[in-house]
């Protein structure tokens, strides 16, 4: 888009560049490209803003957090994550997707690899890293998710809650600026979605910038900044999570939450 | 463990080895000590009873089992080779490259082995001299890299999808995610069938006899053709491979054991 280049060559005076940037994404799928997955969504997401993206399935909001790296390619409209565009086809992805941590549903740890392993995985192949000196911060990293002793465990030794902190343990060891989670605790047993949610919120205060496609109020309200409603490939509204949750403006939004609350 | 599992539970089955015996499947397994001790009994009990000609046979056929080895080994690295490039080129996204392999894969499967063994050191023997044990090493891996292609294809395809994904996010090209997460677990899911077909490609090499190679069969020929004693002959040389397939299909049954205990 011409006019999103002019404004990243030149910001305006006090202009903030949001961390995230997605403008008019639209997103076909099937062979006529019937399906509209994504339609014309724009979405600005601040540095350090923790944004939950709610909605039924099917509505597209993990086609969109999958956009951001990527994963997912754009019909048209174009995302930006800093001053580098991910929509850019000739652009490097692989050096956005360095930036740009994610997390997903069924956490896709690498089952050949012990826990440490995983986490070193990322610096040691993509930052070409030495090993000694990625191991120390592995390790604190696995500390700080709270499983210091599992160092030497294989994925199939792990519980799921355990495998997902692991998981968010991975994205971290590059140092990303954003971090993308799809559905990060769908998976999960119930117990085990607190020791996953509390990790995500100790991120959240130390002023990571998250994307968060997830059903759990209980982490919106403790710890995002902003909930935006998908349905049917379109932001139907967004706002802080108390005005959302309890006063919605749409009446689609409300019938959601009804059913989910 | 974990409650959602995306992995399905792939198992890559090969029709055309030798059984291979489990301890789960008594039938089988009973059947292959049946086999492999009865074969072993004869063995030594043909000689005992008879010195000549089952002694004499037995001390004539040696060098031929080495050979018949050394073509199947050969053979099978090559063809671990050929098989590897070819699976990954039946999976890549360079529509040239995934073209090339599959026409490789249709054609070599499409002609019998007997027939390319003949093509190799007769038809293309009029334009280039290759030596007896060349023409058979690559006219085996040729043919058996397209069936380790499709192996090495599966393999790689029955890993999630996530794998891939997840390799990606973190920053990894394509190939880096190749080698460093999608082969190593390729590896271990395809080994069982590799085995497989190392004991189909243990038994195939007695086609090379053909070309007047000395493996097995062929130093068998020569006795026959000196003594006139076929029965005793071929007795003993069906015996021989009967406990070399069998022999290896065992081995790699504890190999699966001990993947299935050490895996996941």
């Amino acid at each position: 888009m011409d006019a999103n280049r002019t404004d990243s060559n030149a910001p305006a005076p006090g202009y903030v560049r949001p961390r995230v940037r997605i403008t008019n994404a639209t997103k076909l799928f099937g062979r006529h490209a019937e399906i509209q997955a994504l339609r014309d969504v724009s979405l600005d997401v601040a540095a350090g803003e923790v944004v939950l993206i709610i909605g039924p399935s099917g509505s597209g909001k993990s086609t969109l957090l999958r956009s951001v790296n990527r994963l997912e390619t754009l019909t048209s409209g174009s995302i930006w994550v800093d001053e580098d565009e991910v929509t850019d086809q000739r652009g490097d992805i692989r050096r956005i997707r360095e930036e740009v941590g994610m997390v997903f549903q069924s956490f896709n740890l690498f089952p050949h690899l012990s826990a440490i392993q995983n986490i070193m995985l990322g610096p040691t192949t993509v930052k070409k890293q030495h090993r000694d000196e990625v191991f120390p911060r592995a390790r604190a990293l696995l500390a700080r998710v709270g499983l210091a002793d599992k160092e030497n465990a294989y994925p199939g030794q792990l519980s799921g809650g355990q495998q997902q902190r692991v998981a968010i343990a991975r994205a971290l060891a590059m140092n990303p600026k954003v971090m993308l989670f799809d559905e990060p605790t769908s998976a999960l047993d119930p117990e085990m979605i607190k020791e996953v949610l509390d990790v995500m919120l100790d991120l959240a205060r130390d002023g990571m910038t998250m994307l968060v496609v997830s059903h759990e109020m209980g982490f919106a309200r403790a710890a995002a900044d902003r909930v935006v409603f998908m349905d049917e490939g379109q932001i139907i509204e967004h706002g802080p999570p108390a005005q959302l949750f309890d006063t919605p403006r749409e009446e689609r939004t409300r019938k959601f939450l009804k059913h989910i609350l | 463990m974990a409650s959602v599992d995306k992995k399905p539970s792939v198992q890559i089955t090969v029709s055309d080895g030798a059984l291979i015996p489990d301890r789960a499947e008594k039938d089988l397994f009973s059947a292959w000590r049946i086999s492999f001790f009865g074969a072993i009994t004869l063995l030594v009990l043909f000689p005992v009873i008879s010195p000549t000609p089952y002694l004499d046979i037995l001390r004539f056929v040696p060098d031929g089992i080495l050979t018949t080895f050394q073509v199947t080994v050969v053979s099978i690295v090559f063809a671990l080779i050929i098989g590897l490039f070819t699976g990954l080129g039946r999976v890549s996204r360079i529509t040239i490259i995934n073209r090339i392999a599959t026409v490789y894969v249709e054609v070599i499967r499409g002609i019998p082995l007997l027939v390319q063994l003949f093509y190799i050191y007769f038809a293309l023997g009029q334009f280039v001299i290759v030596p007896r044990m060349g023409a058979a090493v690559i006219a085996m891996s040729v043919c058996y890299g397209a069936y380790m292609g499709e192996i090495f294809r599966a393999g790689i395809l029955a890993i999630p999808k996530g794998q891939m994904e997840a390799a990606l996010a973190l920053g990894l090209s394509r190939s880096q995610a190749m080698r460093k997460v999608i082969l190593p677990q390729t590896l271990r899911m395809v080994l069982p069938p590799i085995g497989n077909e190392f004991i189909a490609l243990l038994k195939d090499s007695s086609l090379v006899s053909i070309l007047a190679v000395s493996d097995l069969l062929r130093r068998g020929r020569e006795y026959a053709a000196t003594t006139f004693r076929y029965f005793e002959t071929y007795t003993i040389i069906a015996l021989i491979y009967l406990v070399m397939t069998l022999f290896f299909s065992k081995l790699v049954s504890i190999m699966e054991e001990r993947l299935e205990r050490n895996g996941r």
